[in-house]
């Protein structure tokens, strides 16, 4: 176990490389560089900049040099720890991501563990009662929840609530906190404002796990162990949660992987129209100005989650399946 | 063997039955029509007896099962009938009233009345090791083993299962407890899984196929390991199978089943000396022989198995008997004594038809 998590482990730097490679490569792909997005925004602000100026700018950013010396400089200064400066903030990117990232893995992290902790008991309870009348409200509220676009329903539940309850909820914060330092006060004001964006980033989630939940609940109740357990004579529930809930489990487990970095990536659109201080939005900015080497960074992270989900997907199914466990 | 077989009958029949079965019908209802499953079937169960439930795939043998222990799942249903069960305080409940999920059938599931599987595979959880799943067996029912009122933990759980595995011939139990049910092979599966039937010292032990599942080999030994542990703890087991040779070594007494309905019923001696109901005799007919000529074809019983949704007028064997008689697709005939201890279920043997 111990070997196969340190395998694992070994592979991330190459993994990384290779992500690297195929992030520049993309964030180059579209036409014109930081600049052309530069001169065309003061264009249609009424002020210009001389040819000179650009020149001379796009020599000093470097963005004269050939693909791979721009993707080979821009390595070498990552593997020192330096994700460059923004073109368009004129700061150091690592500053621009870090001030956002809590934020986010607040919010994510929250909306992950609401999902859970609202899907699995869901689709434990429709797959015992199959239809149930709970049950078939619960498929209702499923389908509606896939269906649903997660920035229309934030738009719905922003509206409701200022219009019913006088709330605004667009951001994380109350308007005194947003640059107040840290306190408890702040984080209170924090959990109360968390639940809106949390819920609406994890209800297509919630209403897929559950299905899930329930479908594999459903085929797990009906295997032989299930009949074995109970003509031991177990109390129902706490046979249904000792035997088939435990390995219903096991698929949902081995989604976490991707589930985290989709949390981070499904937040843009929402982040931006709820006004989230939130990695997202700047995502969003800087591939439209191209800011590339700040995107670059927003995407790395995201590679890393990705990798990272997917190795902790493994290990805990590791963990929960012995099955995996004792053969590998 | 026979010595004891004669022994058991003797002291039998003096005594109340362990299990009476009384016209206990059970049907699924599904989507496209009521299947019903267990048509009218009763027997008796004698505290100590082995009882032989023989019958084709689909004859309703696992679900008659699984209604005594209250298993049935939707949407199948228990309709009428009695199961009465003499329990070990002396007292007789009727299994059918009880709900399903309440406190006194699970006292008796596992406690009182346990329940080997057909797939010893499938029927351990793959994620719990075997002696996990033991152990907890043995907790629910911890009064069986009790001394004195006090509670037993689950250190001496686990020693109890080491015990028993021991008595089922599993080798190396230490290490085996911990092991996982794919770890095992089939004999060593069906082994623990006889182990946890054992676990509560059940008065019954209903044995559903326990054998089809392994080969020929493991079979036999399986098979000699609960004829010892019957004698040793003088339990008594229901043994399902559609193995007449597996009747014939295991049962003091056999049930005849066919689409729900009970045949003919007797001791095993007459049920394969005299068989009284055609479909009995067909049955047997049709067992290949040491001695038979090669190169020629079993006899067979003519016809199919009707659809569950299609079930025959009358008697439901008329339309593959070979014996048919106008009466039946007419009548069905009740199950009524046609000689000393055996009863047949059948209108050349008297005229007494199911009232409508």
């Amino acid at each position: 176990m111990t070997r196969y998590i340190a395998q694992r482990l070994l592979i991330l730097p190459l993994l990384m490389v290779i992500y690297s490679f195929v992030i520049f490569l993309i964030i180059q792909a579209p036409p014109g560089d930081f600049l052309t997005a530069y001169v065309a925004t003061l264009a249609s602000s009424g002020s210009s900049i001389s040819a000179d100026q650009i020149a001379a700018l796009r020599h000093q950013y470097g963005l004269d040099q050939p693909f791979l010396v721009q993707y080979f400089l821009w390595m070498q200064n990552l593997l020192h720890g330096d994700f460059g400066l923004s073109l368009e903030y004129q700061r150091p990117n690592a500053d621009l991501i870090s001030e956002q990232l809590g934020l986010t893995l607040a919010l994510a992290l929250f909306s992950f563990v609401l999902t859970w902790a609202i899907a699995v008991p869901a689709g434990i309870y429709s797959a015992t009662h199959p239809r149930s009348l709970i049950d078939h409200v619960l498929t209702v509220i499923n389908y509606v929840g896939v269906a649903t676009p997660n920035f229309m329903l934030a738009l719905i539940l922003m509206w409701l609530a200022f219009a019913y309850f006088d709330i605004n909820v667009s951001g994380l914060f109350s308007p005194e906190f947003v640059d107040a330092p840290w306190s408890f006060a702040r984080v209170g004001d924090l959990l109360f404002h968390i639940w809106l964006p949390g819920l609406v980033l994890g209800i297509a989630g919630t209403a897929r796990l559950s299905r899930i939940m329930r479908a594999n609940l459903l085929d797990e109740l009906n295997k032989p162990y299930v009949v074995t357990a109970r003509a031991k004579g177990m109390r129902e529930w706490r046979l249904v949660l000792r035997y088939p809930v435990r390995l219903a489990f096991n698929p949902l487990v081995s989604t976490i992987g991707w589930y985290l970095p989709a949390l981070f990536s499904g937040s843009l659109i929402v982040a931006t129209v709820m006004n989230l201080p939130n990695i997202g939005p700047l995502l969003l900015r800087a591939l439209i100005n191209q800011d590339m080497y700040l995107a670059g960074g927003i995407l790395l992270i995201y590679s890393f989650l990705t990798i990272v989900g997917t190795l902790l997907s493994d290990v805990l199914l590791a963990l929960l399946d012995p099955r995996i466990r004792v053969e590998s | 063997m026979p010595l004891t077989r004669i022994a058991i009958e003797g002291a039998v029949n003096q005594q109340t039955p362990l299990l009476q079965v009384r016209d206990l019908r059970v049907s699924f209802q599904l989507d496209e029509g009521v299947v019903r499953a267990v048509d009218g079937t009763s027997f008796d169960v004698m505290p100590g007896q082995v009882l032989g439930i023989v019958g084709e795939s689909g004859c309703g043998k696992s679900v008659t099962m699984k209604a005594i222990l209250q298993l049935v799942d939707r949407p199948g249903r228990i309709d009428t009938g009695e199961i009465k069960f003499l329990r070990s305080d002396g007292e007789t409940v009727d299994l059918v009233k009880l709900p399903p999920r309440g406190a006194m059938i699970r006292q008796i599931r596992g406690g009182e009345i346990a329940l080997i599987p057909q797939e010893p595979m499938a029927s351990f959880s793959p994620v719990h090791t075997v002696g996990d799943q033991i152990i907890e067996a043995i907790l629910l029912h911890s009064h069986r083993w009790e001394q004195g009122g006090r509670k037993i933990s689950k250190r001496e759980a686990r020693k109890i299962t080491i015990g028993l595995f021991r008595d089922v011939g599993i080798s190396m139990p230490e290490q085996r407890v911990d092991a996982y049910s794919w770890q095992l092979s089939g004999g060593l599966r069906q082994r623990a899984m006889i182990a946890m039937a054992l676990s509560c010292k059940p008065r019954l032990l209903i044995a559903d196929e326990p054998t089809t599942a392994i080969d020929v080999t493991t079979q036999a030994q399986v098979l000699a390991l609960l004829r010892d542990l019957q004698v040793k703890y003088n339990t008594a087991i229901i043994f399902i199978t559609h193995d007449l040779g597996v009747i014939a070594q295991m049962a003091s007494y056999v049930v005849v089943m066919y689409l729900g309905r009970v045949m003919e019923q007797g001791p095993v001696d007459a049920i394969f000396h005299a068989p009284k109901h055609p479909y009995t005799r067909a049955l047997l007919r049709s067992i290949p022989s040491m001695y038979g000529q090669t190169r020629v074809a079993l006899p067979v019983i003519s016809g199919t198995l009707p659809h569950p949704f299609n079930r025959p007028p009358g008697c439901p064997f008329h339309p593959r008997c070979a014996d048919v008689m106008p009466a039946c697709s007419v009548g069905v005939p009740r199950l009524m004594p046609v000689g000393d201890d055996q009863l047949a279920s059948c209108f050349l043997h008297h005229n007494e038809a199911e009232p409508v």
